[in-house]
């Protein structure tokens, strides 16, 4: 199927998604999160892809030959360090919050009720 | 809402949500028959104009700089947050700690031996940016997990003086001042923002690009500070603190 | 001065940076007035391209790489009357908040400074942007700084707002990069104008309407639209207030703006056929906010979290007045959109001066106590009228204009909706006011039976007097909103440039082209003055509204029981549903854009 790998990016997104909403666990929920920002960089690197086309790398091969779009690549790239970091930034927080709470569920922490 | 009622909502709203997107998405161009006209005109011109072969690259770092400037302060705040989110907490209280680490002779000696070619392999990947695939935000990791292979190998001392926290916090934002000093830098001599103003060098050679080399390094800088930064502050997290335990 | 642009986004990512590097080198007082100095430079830079940019807006190309045959290469910084008029109030309220950081924390260390300034920078970038990706990197940008500030506290703090933040606002990130991956499939392009000019006039097809839709979702969620306003009660509540000045008083706003500017120089063309369809689907969702937060306002006895809905309110007619997608509206909009920032900004700044005297944010246990600050409880009131439309004030221009564009579209009920929601809102401040700083009302009562939480003081000790740091900034807040509301002129000023804030063709002209669009038409016919009857009545039926919650038990207990038992159902629920569960709102996030889906294509005749 001809875009059957665009698919299978909403298809981990959508996973993602249900993992973040019932979630009971802090650091399943971020994992869940970083799955579902993964599944943006497949969509957006399989957006580019050329059938028959190399990496668009010219090194070694001369300019004008056939490549795949650049510009997705580049942007997923710098995307997928600073999700790394994002997602440490969260761990962090989940850390935090055991520390003080004593407990990883959502469901537990006592959130600004009165 | 009750854990049940929850995942039943969720599920359906997944499921609807879904069926929206895939009703887009199939809409898309076939897998492979992109279409657009961004990537034909950068391919084509971008080894003529920046001697670059590493496209990406010169995306990232000339054409699309702006973006990656925000992308690198990103990670700026996100590993400063991390920081004094950790530090706040935490005090002065267990630094001399031992770490929960234990490590076995074999490890220790394999990583010796591969501590001098991660390093060399770090830089290679940072310098040469422009020329193959990597450039400053890869090689930046690779050159932080040097750092991490210390700890594992040499222990807390090794690292600790590997990692001194205000040297590590001043590089990574020399690096990421770096980048916008270099953008400013060219504001001065009348051109625009972040344009390219240095002589672009022979292809193929370590000095091609211009400018896409200064802001490579400098991103190589800050990224594997800020990485080391990261390591430091959650490897700190995790030593037995005195009063517990 | 074209070369000046950038430096609107480049000197506070500079100065951050330098912050970091130098920090233990300068003493605290040089960082606060190298921040403030900074932010300061902004709003006048801001202020400066915003009297330049009047008649024709200004395209500045990153890098030098200008388009070839119509395709952008590069990224492109768009500067307008609203861009430059969003990133001077971002300057301003920056600067203020600074100032009132000066003296309002005991010890903080370097980084909140630096945050503060990438924070700026960010909101800046994202207003000036030109391309989609770049409003992408720059709402990230936006968003990681601001969590990373909201969980930034000199004492204890409780993070699950920032959490519950952090989870919701990222998965709203996701939708946008979908959105932008969508509309890359189809053009091939990033540049608005040339994604604008690709998508031409066709017909509007499924892989629009769902790009726009979860555009459109994703910013909906950084603007705390009904139902993805969960995390914003929650974040206000824990982030230090200076931070929620900014916040508040334009980061929300923010994410209106953005797709407001996206639709009108992408989404135009292919929807010009269906503007119904997006008028009544947005401004159904605008009322329903601005209704909810309104009610929510009034349940609060947290002083935070009642502003926080009164900024949700507001951000709901906000969305009424761009839905009407007509430039008196979009006008009105705008100068709303200032007015408020201003005013939502001085009464948070004047609840961080309630915390730091009496660190305390209940407004029951604070009763009476605001007696000694009479020149705060003046500002708060002041505010307060402000916030229901008294002139005036900005607030009243805009929601004049508002009601005059929906009048002209036969939506005749806005107006009562825009009525019942500044006077809902507008009394809950009067109310919280007339409590903390005249004594009125009951003593311990659960009255309101909202959530309060011991919220931890932000300073260490309480001061005995007040600094005039402290007091200055939301009474210059004030003054300003006072004074936009007096400008001569604002509303036909406001609605020429609309129209050119409209004009699709011209945008991609001017940007791609550099050809420099034919002079807007000028619309004589429109009023475009403040009413003055509607804004008085709006403000007499605030300030009876507070007069009646706080001296609800001088009634016949008869009727004070009625009233409670009737309102007593919604109340359960609507407390019910902000539970402060991060999953509660991810689903929420998702029936929210799945309902706004449906309702569209159905609308739209797709399916």
């Amino acid at each position: 199927m001809n875009v059957l790998p665009y698919v299978i990016a909403v298809w981990l997104f959508l996973a993602g998604l249900y993992g973040v909403a019932t979630s009971r666990n802090l650091i399943h929920l971020i994992v869940c999160l970083s799955v579902a920002q993964s599944s943006t960089y497949i969509l957006l690197i399989a957006i580019g892809y050329r059938q028959g086309a190399g990496p668009p790398i010219f090194t070694y091969v001369p300019p004008g030959t056939p490549a795949v779009d650049p510009v997705v690549q580049a942007l997923a790239l710098t995307d997928v360090v600073v999700s790394a970091a994002m997602t440490a930034l969260l761990l962090a927080v989940a850390v935090r919050i055991y520390k003080q709470t004593g407990t990883l569920d959502p469901q537990k922490i006592r959130p600004l009720r009165s | 809402m009750t854990i049940r009622s929850r995942q039943i909502m969720a599920l359906g709203s997944t499921a609807a949500l879904g069926l929206l997107l895939v009703w887009g998405v199939i809409r898309l161009p076939d897998f492979g028959a992109y279409p657009g006209p961004y990537s034909d005109v950068l391919n084509a011109a971008a080894v003529a104009e920046r001697h670059v072969t590493n496209i990406p690259s010169a995306v990232n770092f000339d054409y699309r700089a702006f973006d990656t400037l925000g992308e690198e302060f990103m990670l700026f705040v996100a590993v400063a947050g991390l920081a004094v989110l950790f530090r706040e907490q935490r005090g002065r209280s267990n630094r001399k700690n031992p770490s929960v680490v234990q490590v076995s002779e074999a490890v220790r000696w394999m990583g010796s031996g591969l501590i001098g070619f991660t390093v060399l392999f770090g830089m290679m990947i940072v310098l040469h940016g422009s020329l193959t695939p990597g450039g400053g935000f890869q090689g930046g990791l690779i050159l932080a997990m040097t750092v991490l292979l210390i700890y594992l190998i040499r222990g807390d001392e090794a690292f600790e003086r590997l990692s001194r926290r205000a040297f590590v916090e001043a590089l990574e934002a020399a690096g990421a001042g770096a980048y916008v000093l270099i953008g400013l830098a060219m504001l001065t001599t009348g051109g625009m923002f972040l344009e390219n103003l240095l002589p672009i060098g022979r292809l193929r050679e370590l000095d091609s690009g211009g400018t896409i080399f200064l802001i490579n390094l400098a991103t190589g800088v800050e990224v594997s500070a800020a990485f080391v930064l990261l390591f430091a502050e959650f490897l700190e997290e995790s030593r037995k603190p005195s009063s517990e335990r | 001065m074209e070369p000046l642009v950038p430096l609107l986004i480049a000197l506070p990512l500079l100065g951050a940076a330098l912050l970091m590097v130098l920090q233990t080198a300068f003493p605290r007082s040089w960082a606060d007035g190298f921040a403030i100095t900074t932010a300061g430079g902004v709003a006048v830079l801001g202020g400066f391209f915003l009297l330049e940019t009047a008649d024709t807006p200004l395209v500045y190309w990153l890098g030098g790489w200008t388009p070839r045959d119509g395709i952008a290469v590069g990224i492109a910084l768009f500067v307008d009357p609203f861009s430059a008029g969003i990133a001077t109030l971002i300057g301003l309220l920056g600067t203020a908040s600074l100032i009132f950081a000066w003296r309002y924390f005991d010890s903080v260390g370097r980084m909140f400074h630096a945050l503060m300034l990438v924070f700026i920078a960010a909101m800046v970038g994202f207003c000036l942007s030109g391309d989609i990706f770049t409003l992408f990197v720059f709402f990230e940008l936006m968003s990681v700084a601001a969590y990373v500030l909201t969980g930034y506290k000199t004492e204890e703090s409780a993070l699950d707002g920032c959490l519950n933040f952090a989870v919701t606002n990222s998965i709203g990130a996701f939708f946008i990069l979908y959105g932008i991956c969508l509309l890359y499939g189809r053009t091939g392009a990033l540049n608005l104008a040339q994604i604008g000019r690709a998508l031409g006039g066709g017909p509007a097809d499924g892989l629009i309407m769902i790009a726009l839709l979860l555009i459109a979702t994703g910013l909906f969620a950084k603007s705390a639209l009904v139902p993805f306003h969960f995390w914003l009660a929650d974040a206000h509540a824990v982030a230090p207030t200076p931070v929620c000045v900014l916040f508040s008083g334009v980061m929300v706003e923010l994410g209106l703006y953005g797709i407001a500017r996206i639709y009108w120089t992408v989404f135009d063309g292919p929807m010009t056929g269906e503007q119904a369809a997006v008028r009544t689907v947005l401004m159904i969702a605008g009322t329903v906010t601005a209704l909810t937060g309104g009610m929510m306002c009034l349940l609060q006895r947290h002083v935070k979290r009642l502003l926080a809905f009164s900024t949700i309110s507001h951000a709901g007619v906000l969305l009424i007045g761009l839905a009407l997608l007509s430039p008196q509206g979009s006008a009105g909009a705008s100068i709303y959109l200032v007015g408020h920032g201003l005013v939502k900004g001085a009464l948070f700044l004047c609840a961080g001066i309630l915390l730091h005297r009496y660190r305390d944010v209940d407004e029951i246990s604070l009763r009476g106590k605001g007696r000694e600050l009479p020149m705060t409880g003046v500002i708060v009131l002041l505010a307060g009228l402000a916030l229901a439309g008294l002139p005036p004030f900005g607030t009243l221009l805009g929601k004049s204009l508002i009601e005059e564009a929906a009048r002209g579209h036969h939506y005749g009920w806005v107006s009562a909706v825009l009525f019942l929601s500044s006077a809902l809102t507008g009394g809950a401040v009067l109310r919280a006011g007339g409590r903390i700083f005249l004594g009125w009302g009951r003593t311990a009562e659960e009255e309101a039976s909202g959530p309060t939480e011991q919220e931890k003081p932000e300073t260490k000790e309480a001061r005995r007097r007040m600094h005039w740091t402290m007091v200055a900034p939301p009474a210059m807040l004030v003054a300003f909103a006072a004074l936009i509301g007096l400008a001569p002129n604002l509303g036909e000023q406001a609605m020429a440039a609309v129209a050119r804030f409209h004009d699709r063709s011209s945008y991609a002209g001017l940007t791609l082209d550099g050809r420099a669009p034919a002079p807007a038409p000028i619309l004589l016919s429109s009023r475009s003055g403040s009413n003055i009857g509607t804004g008085l009545l709006s403000a007499a039926t605030a300030v009876a509204l507070a007069l009646f919650e706080l001296f609800r038990n001088r009634l016949p207990n008869r009727v004070d029981k009625g009233i409670r038992r009737m309102l007593r159902p919604a109340v359960f629920v609507l407390n019910g549903w902000h539970s402060g569960h991060v999953g509660d709102y991810v689903v929420w996030l998702m029936i929210g854009t799945t309902l706004l889906g449906a309702l569209w294509l159905v609308t739209v005749q797709l399916i």
